[in-house]
């Protein structure tokens, strides 16, 4: 090769490399980018996009005033929205493609709890922050010591112990119990822990039916006439979506709900869509102290004002998984918030927004959020309440609503699930006490 | 098992097994005359239910009659199965005489379709309307209470639409003409008959029925994405056990799964999700052929 010839094939390499290096977002550690690039996963198709959609509804409202507003310490955000619906494998491999393609710096991922398993560990291999922000599954963090991965809100743990406790609270006789829930891990796991909590605080309740029928399921006569033949006194579930609001309706119409009393562990997403099927009287919970009709909350400006824009935008009120969207966001602005004030007011690396988030506390658009340090694990209080007829809407609302505290509920850090649920004991109904969201 | 949870088992799934009958039956009948599998059947379920409950909102508010209410439901799964029917047809057409795999794919890409459609037409909340159920009254059984349109209208409706499709297939000219182009259609074409044309009318009629299907469900269940992917597995579980293009043995294979499905509720809840597809498993296991195909001559 002559040396003009190899001269110029050294510029071309060069010029190649140049041009190539400057697509990338890269920025010398410590300088502020003009933007952050974030992965959200989220269904958007699929029967779960009953909470898919509306929390990205929620993510764009969310991003769109942040920007508006100069972003995180300057810094806008750049999202991109991953749909969960595609299943594992391809998530996973789209996962793995926002954060080395389109050099994501956060991932914010996912509603499904199988999603989490999976990529919780992926994240941990690719050194990015990664925020559990919807699936429940208390075994994405639990036996793991994961320095990059954190959840936002509570897990299955919490939801279902806080549920028996309210349940005991409010209807404290019940002698019988029957559970209808979706033939899925949510479906088993749920009912697991909440029948072994029960088990340790009401020992003398007869389980006189458990049903899993299948999910997705558009049919439960059966369920209903069985339900009508054994008559518990309490009809448990924690379904949700088309499956809660098809097994509702077909056992309203069919005047079960008169028969038991039924509680609704997921209710607060259907109350909307139910219209005035569902009687008054029927238990419900949140997952979170959720609730656009929060009593706690309802001279908050910052809620309020929420609630307004999302329901002009959407047509539609809040449900739970808006709330958690939101409550994910203000984890990472709260994350960057303390790394950036951590590095002396430089923008952080990822090791330095992972650290942040250990022991950050935070405000979503309800209560105060603490992320454990040990597990990364949230404690989110859980809202439960009546249902009752308003004036104000089509639709049942939320009475005598409580708030169960998360603290002493949860999993303490390395400790397993299974073997906690087993050591609780009555004492918790005393120390634990559901408060009235009036106080 | 006391004789009280046996009826009530046998009410039970006969409902459910109504519903799967008439989703089953559009594709029993479309493969029989087309030879077609039709992967975007489930689609045409949901459609169906998504386009009647569309026209109760629309039409049916503040009515008190049930029989404008099932008017309404009728019409919408017939709407909704011309139109889709016709587009799969036009669509299938570009492959005729190509590989039955090539076909299969085909619709599998126009279920595809046609699901992202419903989600950009209907969105993802879940959608129903429940007037007509409403309408029709309860009525209580040995202490159950059932909902009329459960328990009378919707195994009848099925047990009509039985009868009404055998005396067209065998007292009509045209039903004559479909069972012809259904045994040979070569033959069927030298002897004059239009196979084109019937193939057309197969597959409207057909595509009706799984309208229908997801029209009539529309009052007691939930309306929400991937319903259609649901019903079709189950249909196929239906038609394979009972023969591909078997018309009465859609209808005892959809008693056989409804009825075995209700019974494990009270008996043995663990298998009610895997029991249609346990039921199809033993059939094709002992007769890969299906339960009620009948032996053909083999062309040579």
């Amino acid at each position: 090769m002559s040396p003009s010839r190899l001269k110029l094939m050294c510029v071309r390499i060069m010029t190649s490399a140049v041009v190539g290096l400057s697509t990338l977002p890269a920025y010398a550690e410590g300088d502020k980018p003009d933007s952050v690039k974030i992965g959200i996963t989220t269904f958007m198709s699929g029967s779960a996009s009953v909470f898919g959609m509306p929390a990205k509804a929620a993510a764009e409202l969310y991003i769109e005033e942040l920007n508006a507003a100069g972003g995180i310490d300057g810094v806008k955000v750049d999202p991109v929205y991953v749909d969960e619906g595609v299943g594992g494998d391809r998530l996973l491999s789209e996962y793995r493609r926002v954060v080395q393609e389109q050099g994501a710096k956060v991932m914010i991922a996912s509603i499904s709890s199988g999603n989490c398993n999976t990529l919780a560990p992926v994240a941990e291999d690719l050194k990015i922050v990664n925020i559990l922000w919807d699936c429940g599954t208390e075994k994405a963090l639990e036996g793991h010591s994961y320095k990059y991965v954190f959840r936002t809100q509570a897990n299955a743990v919490t939801e279902m112990v806080a549920s028996v406790l309210y349940l005991l609270k409010v209807n404290p006789d019940f002698k019988t119990i029957a559970v209808v829930n979706q033939d899925y891990a949510w479906g088993r796991d749920s009912w697991e822990i909440f029948s072994a909590v029960l088990k340790q605080l009401k020992p003398d309740v007869k389980v006189v039916a458990e049903l899993f029928p299948k999910f997705g399921a558009s049919d439960f006569s059966a369920e209903v006439s069985r339900l009508q033949v054994l008559r518990p006194d309490v009809v448990l579930t924690t379904s949700w979506g088309g499956d809660l609001d098809t097994f509702v309706r077909q056992a309203s119409q069919r005047g079960l709900l008169k028969t038991s009393k039924f509680f609704l562990a997921l209710g607060e997403t259907s109350l909307e869509r139910l219209g005035n099927t569902l009687p008054d009287g029927v238990l419900i919970g949140a997952r979170g102290d959720h609730y656009f009709l929060n009593p706690q909350y309802a001279k908050d400006a910052r809620h309020q004002a929420f609630v307004a824009k999302y329901h002009e935008r959407t047509g539609t009120y809040p449900i739970y998984s808006v709330y958690h969207m939101v409550q994910a966001l203000d984890g990472m602005k709260a994350a960057y918030l303390k790394a950036i004030q951590a590095n002396g007011g430089k923008w952080p690396n990822e090791e330095q927004l992972a650290d942040a988030f250990k022991g950050l506390e935070f405000r979503g658009l309800t209560s105060q959020i603490r992320i454990r340090p040990e597990d990364g694990q949230g404690l989110e209080s859980q809202l439960f309440g009546i249902t009752t007829s308003s004036p104000d809407y089509k639709f049942k609302v939320l009475k005598d609503i409580v708030i169960v505290p998360a603290d002493k509920i949860t999993t303490p850090p390395g400790e397993k699930s299974p073997e906690w649920v087993k050591t609780v004991t009555p004492a918790l109904l005393d120390q634990v006490q559901p408060v009235s969201a009036l106080q | 098992m006391s004789r009280d949870i046996f009826i009530l088992a046998m009410l039970d799934g006969m409902s459910y097994a109504g519903l799967l009958f008439l989703v089953a039956l559009g594709l029993t009948f479309i493969f029989g005359v087309v030879r077609i599998l039709n992967v975007a059947h489930g689609s045409l379920y949901a459609f169906g239910g998504y386009g009647a409950a569309s026209l109760g909102l629309w039409l049916g508010q503040g009515s008190e009659s049930a029989v404008a209410s099932v008017l309404l439901l009728v019409t919408g799964a017939i709407a909704v199965g011309i139109v889709l029917g016709t587009v799969l047809m036009l669509l299938l057409r570009q492959f005729q005489d190509r590989d039955p795999i090539l076909q299969l794919l085909v619709t599998f890409g126009a279920f595809m379709i046609f699901e992202d459609l419903q989600r950009m037409i209907w969105g993802t909340q879940p959608y129903f309307v429940a007037d007509v159920v409403n309408q029709m009254g309860t009525s209580e059984l040995l202490g159950v209470v059932y909902m009329n349109y459960q328990l009378l209208f919707v195994p009848g409706a099925a047990l009509a639409v039985y009868f009404l499709l055998k005396w067209f297939l065998n007292s009509t000219l045209m039903g004559r003409q479909i069972i012809a182009v259904t045994h040979d259609r070569e033959v069927a074409t030298a002897l004059g008959i239009n196979a084109r044309r019937i193939a057309y009318l197969t597959f409207v009629v057909g595509a009706v029925l799984g309208a229908l299907g997801g029209a009539l469900a529309s009052p007691t269940t939930s309306l929400v994405p991937g319903i259609g992917a649901d019903m079709i597995v189950l249909s196929f579980a239906v038609v394979a056990s009972a023969g591909l293009g078997q018309i009465t043995g859609a209808l005892i294979t959809a008693l056989l799964i409804g009825l075995s499905r209700s019974f494990c509720v009270y008996l043995a809840p663990e298998f009610e999700v895997v029991m249609p597809y346990l039921i199809m498993v033993l059939v094709l296991l002992a007769r890969p052929q299906g339960l009620f195909t009948v032996v053909q001559a083999r062309k040579i």
